[in-house]
């Protein structure tokens, strides 16, 4: 028989709404299953998928809270007068943020209602290739039938249960941004960008913090490049140590219990000195990595291939699964950035594919991102390492600065950490392969840099633009000192 | 630069006091009464407006917070004077010679110096280079010098400029204007016709209708013809006699403070340049150069603000200059590159921009030629606090015939300046409206609009 839908997607994300959007632009018959199982300490959400509700969207804005906690300190240099101490309030910050993501929650399915896309709050399943059996929260079953499928239920925070106690005692970022009440004293173990951006924040708002870390920071950021991430991450929580950020380096935690008081215990082995040490918090929030939302997708009954380490579904450069008509967008693809923008790029593209409407396929490459620590980190194409390795290092040429935004001089902050480089190839026109970036509004500088690099800019380009005077950004059409010199990279002067 | 390729060489600065008697160190407009401190002060504003963010954001403080304009003003002072002594230390150490004094030629090859205190010293050069800059320019009505300030007085004022009225609709005009309300003073801003001339009028508009609604008090086609003193002080009151320029409409207004950004003047009129035969421009004073900067006497260059039909901005001197030496010093042919150069004006909403506004794109390719994508959006971080959701605004102009190239960017926002650095890079590598699709954004921050 004919089926119900042209498309159904699964799972309400930045990429899924994206997908199902577009293709109801076209005039298909459109629809979005998406569910929320409760994490294990029972926080959910509505439509939005993990940006809107627990990650880019509540993580800028309480980023934005630390970084006016930093404004503060500075307002009495440039002379307005506040008594300080001042006290920051995690219940009104809270509140607020979650009020502005419940409105996008909102937003998101008057849109939907808008374009006519049938939105079903519930989990999905699959029955064959064509057919999804679809479970809300009471247990009701609806089966809905479509001739393309998309996969696009992204992942969730893993929980390191190898550790006793960690399920019961600990939270995830699933749950941080949802607290009615100040998480206290945090550990966040161990490094990925959610926790450094998570204790970042924490941190500027006053709370007492500790990150725990095995080996080296930033480890699930970039998957390429490990080590070239040594330099931009010692740099990161460098500042962040500076900024009062605890660092248990070479440490891992070996058990979490629960106190009287309902404060938590935490056992460590410290990897260095070959003690055990522990301590108490009132909240453990882990970040060892996101899981891909496949387990209950019945995707083995259907023949959709993962990979077999990672649960993540593999797809071709089209979107395409291993069974015709299914498709996967999003953060649980395998080899794809997880990352918003993309989802949202590759689902508007795939849905213009599905409908006849263009062949362009998504561009994967130099993807520019942002990591929100305290100290931002912008980048964009290739690291140090990754073109060394691409191109060997005597066709690489790095030119790199130290340097000081106007604004922290009178607020008398300190800039040691503000460095910014630029990797290009050495011959020829000098084509730059990556830019990196740490300081003040990262993403706002990087932005508009990644479009040249998508237009293949070359170092002498570059050179040839004017800087805007006075920014942090024109250091980058400044940029001269080549790590190969030697020489002293501080920038000075006006 | 100069000084790398082993040349002797020597700068002559000499700063004349303003009419009120302020002057300064080393370093020339930007350092001292220009970029620099106006941003430190828009920054001071902003802070203003983080604080009002900021309980929003958690933050518990005294409802009442109060600017002090002398620690601000103190502070600013201090980095400057920093500044001053960064640069005397850096031209000692490329082995520069430095003379306080007062430059002028009095014959070929040779300029006479004359220092502070009236002694005079003769130099003679192989080259010149003129890159006096400009100064504020004046009224020229009963009580302007004697009442009024200028820029070159603002920043280093020792004592709150109270309620002010600025006279003009510059770009100087805008961010003092701005500045001074976010500080919590009560500012008006009288113009003769439109803002930002030269600007792409669409922006400027927008940027006048945020400062409007934020505070800033707009008197428009009016001038002043006279300023009083009613009473002395630091401040004092002034009274101020302006004329419609539509007809015989007068009206008066009592201030603290009159700051008059008017437009500036080049400082060529009085530097001998008669003597050595080099034009300029008798109406404006500035002086007319080559692509290569060199006036029409070919020992004679000359950069910066004086220059004619160039834009008036501290990165493009800097470049030029630079440029200029390598191609006398060092063999190189490169000429500085005027098309294409981003600017960015730090009014409380700041505008950046970089290539054709709408009005020259349509005048140059014809209106059926160009295609305008424009968005208004909303910083995430101005979510929370409930400010402005319809205020940021970006807009690309692109050239149909040529494969949709991106002609012009426009951006109203917070820190356009650093969204707008990028975009220039990629504009200069002659970006198309399909590449600028084609890449991703960084999510959130308002330059993935």
């Amino acid at each position: 028989g004919k089926n119900e839908y042209d498309l159904l997607v699964i799972g309400g994300g930045s990429g899924g709404l994206a997908c199902a959007k577009e293709a109801a632009q076209f005039g298909r018959k459109v629809a979005v299953l998406d569910y929320v199982d409760p994490s294990p300490q029972g926080t959910t959400w509505g439509l939005g998928g993990t940006c809107v509700n627990v990650g880019c969207i509540p993580k800028k804005l309480m980023h934005q809270a630390a970084l006016l906690g930093s404004a503060l300190k500075d307002a009495p240099h440039y002379g307005w007068n506040i008594a300080h101490p001042v006290h920051h309030s995690w219940s009104v910050m809270a509140q607020a943020v979650q009020n502005y993501v419940k409105s996008l929650n909102w937003g998101h399915r008057v849109q939907l209602q808008d374009k006519k896309v049938k939105y079903l709050n519930m989990k999905g399943s699959f029955c064959d290739p064509h057919t999804v059996r679809g479970l809300t929260k009471a247990g009701k079953e609806t089966i809905v039938t479509a001739d393309n499928i998309v996969i696009a239920t992204g992942g969730r925070p893993k929980y390191p249960t190898h550790i006793a106690g960690a399920l019961q005692c600990g939270i995830t970022s699933d749950d941080l941004f949802w607290l009615k009440e100040s998480p206290g004293k945090t550990l966040t173990p161990f490094v990925f960008n959610v926790s450094l951006e998570c204790a970042g924040f924490l941190t500027g708002i006053g709370l007492d913090t500790a990150v725990m870390m095995r080996s080296i920071p930033l480890r699930g950021f970039d998957q390429a490049s490990m080590e070239h991430l040594t330099q931009m991450a010692s740099l990161v929580t460098e500042h962040m140590e500076s900024y009062g950020t605890k660092f248990l380096k070479r440490c891992f935690p070996t058990k979490v219990e629960k106190l009287e008081s309902n404060r938590l215990q935490v056992t460590w082995k410290n990897a260095d000195l070959g003690t055990e040490e522990t301590d108490s918090f009132d909240t453990v929030m882990w970040a060892v990595g996101r899981a891909p939302d496949s387990k209950t997708l019945n995707l083995e009954t259907v023949g959709v291939k993962t990979n077999s380490e990672t649960g993540k579904i593999i797809v071709d450069a089209s979107e395409a699964t291993s069974v015709p008509h299914i498709y996967a967008i999003g953060d649980i693809t395998e080899g794809r950035p997880e990352l918003t923008p993309t989802a949202i790029a590759a689902g508007k593209l795939l849905a213009q594919r599905l409908c006849g409407h263009s062949s362009e396929l998504m561009d994967y490459d130099s993807v520019p991102t942002t990591v929100f620590t305290p100290l931002e980190y912008g980048c964009v194409g290739l690291s140090e390492e990754a073109a060394v390795q691409r191109h060997g290092a005597d066709n690489v040429e790095v030119f790199h600065a130290y340097y000081k935004p106007l604004e922290f001089t009178v607020a008398e902050r300190d800039a040691t950490q503000c460095y910014m480089k630029m990797v290009c190839l050495r011959e020829r026109e000098q084509r730059i392969l990556g830019l990196h970036f740490i300081g003040p509004n990262a993403g706002e500088v990087i932005q508009g840099f990644a479009l040249g690099i998508k237009c293949g800019a070359t170092y002498p380009q570059l050179m040839k633009t004017v800087g805007i005077h006075p920014t942090c950004a024109e250091e980058v059409t400044k940029l001269h000192i080549t790590k190969r010199s030697g020489l002293d990279a501080t920038v000075t002067g006006c | 630069e100069a000084a790398k390729y082993e040349k002797k060489v020597m700068v002559l600065d000499f700063v004349k006091p303003t009419p009120q008697g302020s002057s300064w160190g080393l370093g020339g407009t930007c350092v001292n009464v220009g970029c620099i401190p106006k941003k430190l002060m828009h920054q001071a504003a902003l802070l203003g407006q983080a604080l009002q963010d900021a309980r929003k954001f958690g933050w518990q403080f005294t409802e009442e917070v109060k600017h002090n304009w002398m620690t601000m003003t103190e502070s600013v002072q201090n980095y400057i004077g920093s500044l001053n002594w960064g640069y005397r230390v850096a031209l000692r150490d490329n082995k520069v010679t430095y003379e306080n004094a007062y430059g002028e030629f009095v014959g070929p090859h040779t300029i006479k110096a004359t220092n502070k205190r009236g002694v005079e010293k003769l130099y003679t050069a192989e080259r010149f280079l003129i890159a006096t800059g400009e100064r504020p320019r004046y009224l020229g009505i009963p009580g302007d010098k004697e009442y009024c300030i200028s820029s070159d007085d603002l920043f280093s004022l020792p004592y709150c400029p109270g309620k002010t009225l600025v006279v003009g609709a510059s770009y100087v005009a805008l961010e003092c204007a701005g500045f001074l309300a976010g500080l919590g003073l009560d500012v008006t801003v009288m113009v003769r016709s439109i803002l930002l001339r030269g600007f792409d009028q669409d922006m400027a508009n927008k940027i006048g209708e945020y400062m409007k609604e934020h505070g800033v008090n707009f008197i428009r086609e009016f001038v002043p013809i006279k300023v009083e003193q009613l009473e002395e002080g630091t401040p004092g009151r002034l009274k101020v006699t302006a004329k419609s320029t539509k007809g015989d409409q007068i009206i008066e207004g009592e201030y603290n403070t009159v700051l008059l950004a008017i437009g500036r003047d080049p400082c060529t009129r009085k530097i001998g340049l008669d003597k050595v035969g080099v034009n300029i421009n008798e109406k404006t004073g500035k002086i007319p150069v080559s692509d290569e900067e060199q006036t029409n006497v070919p020992y004679i260059y000359a950069i910066g603000d004086i220059l004619q039909d160039k834009l008036e901005l501290t990165p493009v001197a800097i470049q030029a200059g630079r440029l200029l030496v390598r191609r006398l010093y060092a063999g190189a042919t490169t000429k500085c590159d005027y098309v294409n150069v981003p600017t960015t004006v730090f009014t409380p909403l700041e505008y950046g921009a970089c290539g054709y506004s709408e009005e020259t794109a349509m005048e140059k390719f014809g209106e059926e030629n160009i295609e305008v994508y424009h968005s208004h959006f909303w910083p995430l971080e101005w979510t929370v606090p409930s400010r402005d959701n319809n205020k940021c605004y970006a807009k690309i102009i692109c050239n149909i015939q040529d494969n949709e190239r991106v002609i012009g960017f426009h951006v109203l926002g917070p820190n356009a300046g650093e969204v707008t650095q990028g975009f220039a890079a990629a504009i200069k590598c002659g970006m198309t409206k399909e590449q600028l699709d084609n890449t991703v954004g960084i999510h959130p921050v308002c330059a993935e609009v």
